[in-house]
């Protein structure tokens, strides 16, 4: 059986002439339109480019061109991925009224495959957080339940999917804003190997940990867009100079002979609900001809403390730049000092000034060997502790997020509580390894639950083929909205 | 410098690589264009924009590594963190720890041999301008700040502390300027900001003395406010440590018109750069094969090329200080060619020295595109008495505007013939009959009225007699 490809069905339908792409999009606005007035998925809304370029894709298509394996397919981006004269503003007020010059080149890549942007989509402010209720703009809620938060900080790409608003997303992943909403809005969510897509014209927050990936209603279609925004950038140092992946030519072979190890250290801190499902997930691999065993890493209980001592490290000097001098806000006083201190004051929202402040301590000068330092120590580690794991094991398995979707508004006074959310999927940015999350089922609040699928740096193949067995043997989400009935 | 005490002197070197483009993205690198015209998303540090590492400003560097007989090995970078308007990412991206050249020496011309320490790869700033009456950043109205040299390549040369003397110091930073000329590295173009120089500084009564307390004075334009700015911080460091003071660790500023030092910042004041490796960039492990092809491709370095110069010169007669000023004149701007050529083909070696530092040096840039045998042709006919010096440094001026022709064509339509003896002779018994009294006291050894009477001959032919036969001529008819 093949796995379900709503998007690339929908680009072949383009492709042939059977669709209009004008029309395609036309609908996705139109959901838009109706839909995200309670979900704010959204910080902007192209409607008008995403037309002409609709438009533009069906001339192709009546003069005999080919636009691409993501013809006329609508997709949503994450608000951080710069788009050449479209407001690119990270759900911070410090980069109001920047029009970036350039387009990302991921934002290229989709444009040449034929895909059609329809927004940008809200997310934590540069990306720090957990639940997208640290954008300056207002939360997204989840689709399933809008009392609920769609995860973070990827947020308002995983809602988009899930709401319907556009097939396809592309989020951020710093310590799991890819993995960890897709989870959440029961949507399919990858990381990729740190270096397989380029970061040029991602507006960075933890530069040695950020990755930009796919979010998609079904394992295929994510498989697509990674081939699409994967390979080799010249103009990003950090990008691997290797041929494009291609893992949708894959994604069949089924996971016979594999050997699949399931997580432990991430089982612990799970709710029950939660676990079961990965383990019926775990099952599955082994109906499907894998070897299933039990695996500890134990290293990855370091990884949460570690990534809170780089990831600020690298912001506070990444996110130095706003500074009022070039773009974006500047709120004036009496000299620059003064003047960098009111904008950057005025810019910033708690999470992003506690980051700033958290990572210049632990750079400073006699603080610096013993947090920055040491995290660095034990990122090393953890790359040591999965390597031992992956000389017996092809993957692992673990949940995606210890819970599902929690209330809007119960972690925000309680930082530590939020941070908790990425505890299974940060150690993979850590060592820059792939991960994917699948939906699997709703759990025993009727919100989806995300199963998590991690691999060695360049497994990407291995990954989605566990994926698509996965995904097959998932049990069905419950309808949007009707979670809390479930509940009730 | 007071008896009984020794001046100890580093010198920090900021040299700016004569790259095409800048050191991590492709915009022009170019002084003096419109400001702000040679700027992109990456030197501008635009959200979401990344650096890659020019490969041509890696081979300059390393250049610079091996003229200095550095050891050049595997580097990083890092980001040093600093908020200014003019540095556009508010971090600059430099190496630290891991820098691409170390343990190098530079030898002065006097025989003293200056240990280097490092000379790594770091992004320059962009530059602001203070409107208003202070021109400082305090009290000035606004600032405007051009990115054009925002990331531009550097490369920092830090020497040892083996300087003892101002001289030794103005020394230094001739000689390095030289190797980073000829090393292909850099202009030197103090003037332009092209080679921006720091000096470090502290006294001591012996050498048997442990080093003091330095300071590093900044803003120092030129290798003569070098030697002013080292010679006034060590008489201020004298002074407060015989007054019972001490030294503060500071930096300084060198203020050209006071002609001293005032205080930047104190050791306490210093910043916290918070230095940690750059993400964005991955370690420059240049193999053996390149760093193979980039010395292969060095001639040799200024020492050695006067060496060869004052060999194939031979004895200066008396004038050896004058001859190794011409000679470093020389080196310095890559004019050994034209002096080499025209002594090979027989010119002698004090007009073809001569004539190259001195006026061939008026427009360096064009000398070395001359073709050397038209110059060796221009000489030979200055030295065979068919040109007059003057008329020969008129021909040159115009070979050098038109980058070339021919010296007996342009000496031709200028005029420039050489008299013949008759008519040389003719117009020197005009002047001899024009002047009755002049020549009569001539005649009786007043030896000093033979220039009033070559002057008048000059005069007569507008130019195109030669003195040195005028006078001939006059001391032939004297008898």
């Amino acid at each position: 059986m093949s796995a379900p490809r709503p998007s690339i069905e929908l680009a072949q339908a383009v492709r042939s002439g059977a669709r209009a792409a004008v029309d395609v999009v036309g609908e996705h606005l139109a959901a838009i339109e109706a839909g995200d007035g309670a979900v704010h998925a959204f910080n902007l809304v192209t409607a008008e480019q995403a037309r002409d370029q609709a438009a533009a894709v069906d001339r192709m298509v009546a003069e005999g061109g080919d636009p691409g394996p993501l013809a006329g397919v609508p997709i949503a981006l994450k608000d951080n991925l710069c788009t050449r004269g479209v407001p690119t503003t990270c759900s911070s007020r410090i980069l109001e009224g920047w029009l970036p010059p350039y387009d990302a080149t991921v934002v290229t890549r989709l444009r040449r495959a034929g895909a059609v942007v329809v927004g940008k989509t809200n997310m934590d402010e540069f990306a720090m957080g957990s639940s997208t209720e640290g954008s300056a703009f207002g939360p997204t809620h989840n689709p399933h339940d809008t009392s609920r938060v769609p995860g973070g900080s990827s947020g308002g790409s995983a809602a988009a999917v899930a709401a319907g608003f556009a097939p396809l997303a592309l989020g951020s992943d710093t310590g799991g804003s890819i993995r960890q909403p897709a989870a959440l809005c029961g949507v399919v969510g990858m990381k990729p190997t740190y270096g397989t897509v380029s970061r040029y014209g991602l507006v960075a927050f933890a530069s040695s940990l950020d990755q930009i990936g796919p979010l998609a209603t079904t394992v295929a279609d994510a498989a697509l867009l990674f081939d699409v925004i994967g390979g080799h950038d010249p103009a990003d140092s950090t990008s691997l100079n290797r041929p494009s992946p291609r893992v949708l030519s894959v994604l069949d072979d089924g996971v016979a002979g594999l050997a699949v190890g399931v997580l432990t250290e991430f089982l612990e801190g799970a709710a029950p609900d939660v676990v079961a499902r990965v383990r019926e997930a775990a099952e599955a691999c082994a109906a499907a001809g894998a070897t299933v065993q039990e695996v500890s890493v134990p290293v990855v209980h370091l990884g949460l403390s570690a990534y809170y001592l780089i990831s600020p490290g690298e912001a506070s000097s990444n996110l130095a730049r706003y500074d009022g001098v070039r773009y974006g806000l500047r709120v004036d006083a009496e000299d620059t000092v003064a003047m960098n201190t009111a904008t950057r004051s005025a810019g910033f929202g708690a999470e992003v000034k506690r980051r700033i402040m958290l990572g210049t301590y632990v750079l400073s000068a006699g603080y610096m060997d013993a947090y920055y330092n040491q995290a660095l120590r034990v990122r090393t580690k953890t790359i040591e502790g999965f390597d031992a794991a992956y000389a017996c094991c092809d993957v692992l398995l673990g949940p995606t997020s210890p819970t599902t979707a929690f209330p809007l508004g119960s972690k925000t006074g309680d930082p530590l509580a939020m941070y908790q959310s990425d505890v299974c999927t940060i150690p993979s940015n850590l060592a820059g390894h792939p991960a994917i999350s699948i939906p699997f089922g709703p759990g025993d609040d009727g919100l989806p639950v995300g199963v998590q699928v991690l691999g060695p740096a360049l497994s990407e193949g291995t990954l989605f083929r566990v994926a698509a067995v996965v995904e097959a043997a998932a049990p069905p989400l419950l309808p949007l909205g009707s979670a809390g009935e479930v509940r009730s | 410098m007071k008896p009984g005490w020794e001046m100890v002197v580093g010198l920090e070197v900021h040299c700016e690589l004569k790259t095409a483009s800048k050191l991590f993205c492709g915009c022009r690198n170019m002084f003096g264009d419109e400001p702000n015209t040679n700027v992109c998303p990456v030197c501008l540090g635009l959200p979401g924009s990344l650096p890659v590492l020019n490969a041509r400003a890696v081979e300059m560097a390393m250049a610079i590594g091996t003229a200095l007989l550095c050891e050049i090995r595997p580097s990083t970078f890092h980001r040093k963190n600093y908020f200014y308007p003019d540095q556009a990412k508010d971090y600059q991206i430099s190496q630290y720890d891991e820098p691409i050249n170390v343990n190098g020496h530079l030898d002065l011309p006097d025989g003293t041999r200056v240990g280097i320490e490092r000379a790594h790869m770091e992004e320059d700033t962009g530059k602001t301008t203070h409107a208003g009456a202070s021109g400082r950043i305090h009290g000035a109205d606004y600032s405007l700040v051009d990115y054009n040299r925002s990331g531009v390549p550097l490369v920092e040369i830090v020497s040892r502390p083996d300087m003892r003397s101002s001289a030794q110091a103005r020394a230094y930073a001739t000689e390095l300027r030289a190797v980073l000329v000829a090393s292909g590295a850099s202009d030197g173009k103090m003037e332009e900001g092209s080679m921006r120089v720091d000096a470090n500084v502290s006294v001591r009564r012996s050498t048997a003395d442990p080093f003091g307390t330095r300071c590093e004075i900044k803003n120092l334009n030129s290798v003569r406010s070098l030697g002013r700015a080292v010679d006034y911080e060590a008489d201020r460091q004298i002074e407060l440590i015989e007054s019972g003071d001490q030294v503060v660790q500071q930096t300084r500023h060198w203020d050209e018109d006071a002609g001293r030092t005032v205080a930047l910042r104190s050791k306490e004041e210093a910043y916290d750069y918070r230095y940690f490796l750059e993400p964005d960039l991955v370690p420059l492990v240049p193999d053996a094969e390149w760093t193979n092809a980039v010395a292969a491709a060095m001639g040799p370095m200024p020492a050695a090329r006067r060496a060869r110069l004052i060999e194939l010169l031979g004895d200066a007669g008396g004038r050896a200080e004058s001859q190794a000023d011409q000679v470093a004149t020389v080196v310095d701007l890559g004019l050994d060619d034209l002096v080499t050529t025209a002594v090979a083909a027989g010119v002698t070696s004090a007009l073809a020295l001569a004539r190259t530092a001195n006026e061939a040096a008026t427009d360096a840039d064009a000398a070395r595109r001359l073709d050397p045998d038209s110059y060796v042709s221009l000489l030979t006919m200055e030295a065979s008495g068919s040109l007059t010096a003057t008329q020969a440094k008129a021909v040159l001026a115009d070979l050098l505007a038109a980058g070339g022709g021919d010296p007996a064509a342009i000496a031709a339509a200028k005029g420039f013939e050489a008299m013949s003896e008759d008519s040389l002779a003719t117009a020197v018994a005009e002047v001899v009959a024009a002047h009755p009294d002049e020549w009569g006291r001539y005649r009786d050894g007043e030896d000093k009225l033979a220039g009033f009477l070559t002057g008048a001959v000059m005069k007569a032919t507008r130019g195109q007699a030669d003195a040195k036969a005028v006078g001939a001529e006059l001391r032939r008819l004297r008898g």
